[in-house]
């Protein structure tokens, strides 16, 4: 499987995943505070170059997803057709992550059946096993109601 | 249409790019799934039939334009087909976002006296060669690591993404994307350069075909092709000596929205509107003419869910019509607007859309093999989904 080849912009993000939070970068000028993402160096709005990284409720909806098939890596073709996911967060749906939908925060790529996949769905980020020395820490996500 | 002839407005100081500058020359390859010949050779055929077509000398060439994912570079191409002294170069980045502005920047450097004779090129072994997603080393874009790590491997998954979206958020349904693939089989059907020239498509065939990336199948995805292509512009004077009837650059853009960020493009406020809208609103502020009086189109298609997104944005229709638009044989020779009349990239070749720019040139000389009656005028378009460019000829 790929890991995220990570850039000083983004390690935060992998560091607090490592650590089981949900965090996105937020302009730390409080007169702005506004949510970016990705990260970048500066904010877009008020062009500060201080941001702090904001904890998330973890909770959000479905945006959209798609069934990948054949030809693809190895890894993900051994697991096709699985889903991909695009996930708008609660607190703020403009700030959207792509990320799975599985069964469980262990369970493979095709855990969960494309037909139980809808636009708008609530979903909540679970976060897999982990110990140190595996790489980054991919956040996942669960359907609310399964 | 009451236009004045291109020859009036140039020169008149304040008109800028406006049919200052024709595409004299065309050329290409065959196209086909594997050919034996390398990149580099390629190029220089296509180069070398696109200035023949011109009757122009490689030693006149002083300006070359090309975009990235292209292999051959200036240095290689000017010392095997004879160029002259090279005054003015380019390469414009986001691969097949970038054709169309190959021809902007040369019409650019013309016009403002930089060069005299461009050519620009594309080569490509897509279709013998490596699937860029394949490159697991070189993460290519930036938000790679949001998106690849996840399974969202290859162009055709991320579109899919924007897709599945468009659909619901429109209530577009698939029947809309298979009337673009149809329209560009229909006229790969009538053009034998075509690599599908023998293979017509039917609904049947399209609603059983096997699933890329849900909700895009097969037949949404572009060709896998070996090719290159080439053409010349010059100044619209010179262009009156030239061996062709010219086809002038009437208007041309480059487009990168804010906020954007790529074809991952998931992360604005409104991501169903791309770089498409942002060119466009300089194409046509810079052009006499509006999108009703376009004749027939060219439409960057690498998947087919590119071309309600560009008619959108192009201004055809209004924003989440770009499906129903494709109803009633819209697109076909005939109807409102003329598709893809080539094949373009799902059915004749997928050369990083180079091949629609010069069969829009050919439906302005009247010479395309799905020729629209009395063309005049023809939009194409670079990718949609990256940072893009367009542009606006006539004859």
């Amino acid at each position: 499987m790929l890991t995220p080849v990570v850039d000083d912009d983004g390690a935060p993000f992998w560091e607090y995943t490592a650590r089981g939070e949900l965090r996105v970068q937020a302009c730390a000028e409080p007169a702005c505070a506004e949510l970016r993402f990705p990260p970048r160096p500066c904010c877009p709005h008020c062009h500060s170059f201080d941001s702090e990284w904001r904890r998330m409720s973890g909770r959000g909806r479905i945006w959209s997803y798609v069934i990948p098939h054949p030809p693809l890596l190895p890894d993900y073709a051994a697991q096709a057709p699985y889903n991909v996911i695009v996930v708008e967060l609660a607190e703020a749906p403009r700030i959207r992550l792509v990320g799975n939908l599985v069964s469980g925060p262990d369970a493979p790529l095709d855990s969960v059946a494309a037909e139980r996949i809808r636009i708008g769905a609530r979903v909540q980020v679970a976060f897999p096993r982990h110990s140190d020395g595996d790489g980054p820490r991919l956040p996942r996500w669960t359907l609310e109601r399964p | 249409m009451a236009r004045t002839g291109a020859g009036a407005r140039v020169g008149s100081g304040t008109a800028g790019l406006k049919d200052a500058t024709a595409v004299v020359g065309i050329g290409q390859t065959p196209f086909a799934r594997q050919l034996p010949e390398s990149e580099k050779t390629l190029a220089c055929r296509a180069i070398l039939a696109a200035l023949d077509d011109a009757g122009i000398s490689p030693a006149e060439v002083d300006a070359l334009a090309s975009y990235t994912m292209e292999e051959t570079d200036e240095v290689e191409v000017a010392k095997a087909v004879g160029f002259g002294d090279l005054s003015f170069f380019s390469k414009v980045g986001f691969g097949g976002g970038g054709s169309c502005a190959t021809v902007a920047h040369l019409a650019s450097a013309v016009a403002t006296g930089q060069a005299t004779v461009g050519v620009a090129w594309r080569s490509r072994k897509r279709g013998s060669g490596p699937r860029p997603w394949k490159n697991t080393t070189v993460q290519l874009p930036t938000p790679a690591q949001w998106t690849r790590p996840f399974g969202l491997l290859r162009p055709a998954d991320e579109i899919a993404m924007l897709t599945r979206r468009y659909l619901h958020e429109y209530g577009a349904r698939r029947d809309h994307l298979f009337n673009v693939a149809l329209a560009c089989r229909n006229r790969a059907n009538q053009n034998p350069a075509a690599m599908m020239y023998e293979r017509p498509l039917t609904r049947d065939m399209y609603m059983t075909s096997r699933w890329i990336s849900e909700p895009l199948c097969l037949f949404d995805n572009c060709l896998e092709t070996d090719g290159a292509l080439a053409c010349v512009v010059v100044s619209a004077e010179r262009a009156r000596d030239c061996r062709r009837r010219p086809v002038y650059v009437h208007s041309a853009a480059q487009g990168l929205p804010a906020q954007h960020h790529g074809m991952v493009n998931y992360w604005n406020d409104d991501p169903l509107t791309g770089p498409a809208w942002t060119a466009a609103r300089h194409l046509w502020k810079h052009a006499d003419f509006t999108p009703e009086d376009v004749d027939v189109a060219q439409i960057y298609d690498a998947f087919t869910p590119l071309i309600p997104l560009s008619l959108e944005g192009y201004g055809f229709c209004g924003r989440g019509e770009g499906g129903a638009f494709t109803e009633g044989g819209a697109l076909e020779i005939g109807g409102r607007l003329p598709l893809n009349t080539s094949g373009g990239g799902l059915s004749e070749a997928y050369v990083h859309g180079f091949n629609l720019i010069n069969e829009g040139v050919k439906q302005l000389r009247g010479t395309s093999t799905a020729q629209v009656p009395g063309a005049a005028t023809c939009l194409v378009t670079a990718g949609e989904g990256v940072p893009t460019s367009a542009l606006l000829l006539r004859n």
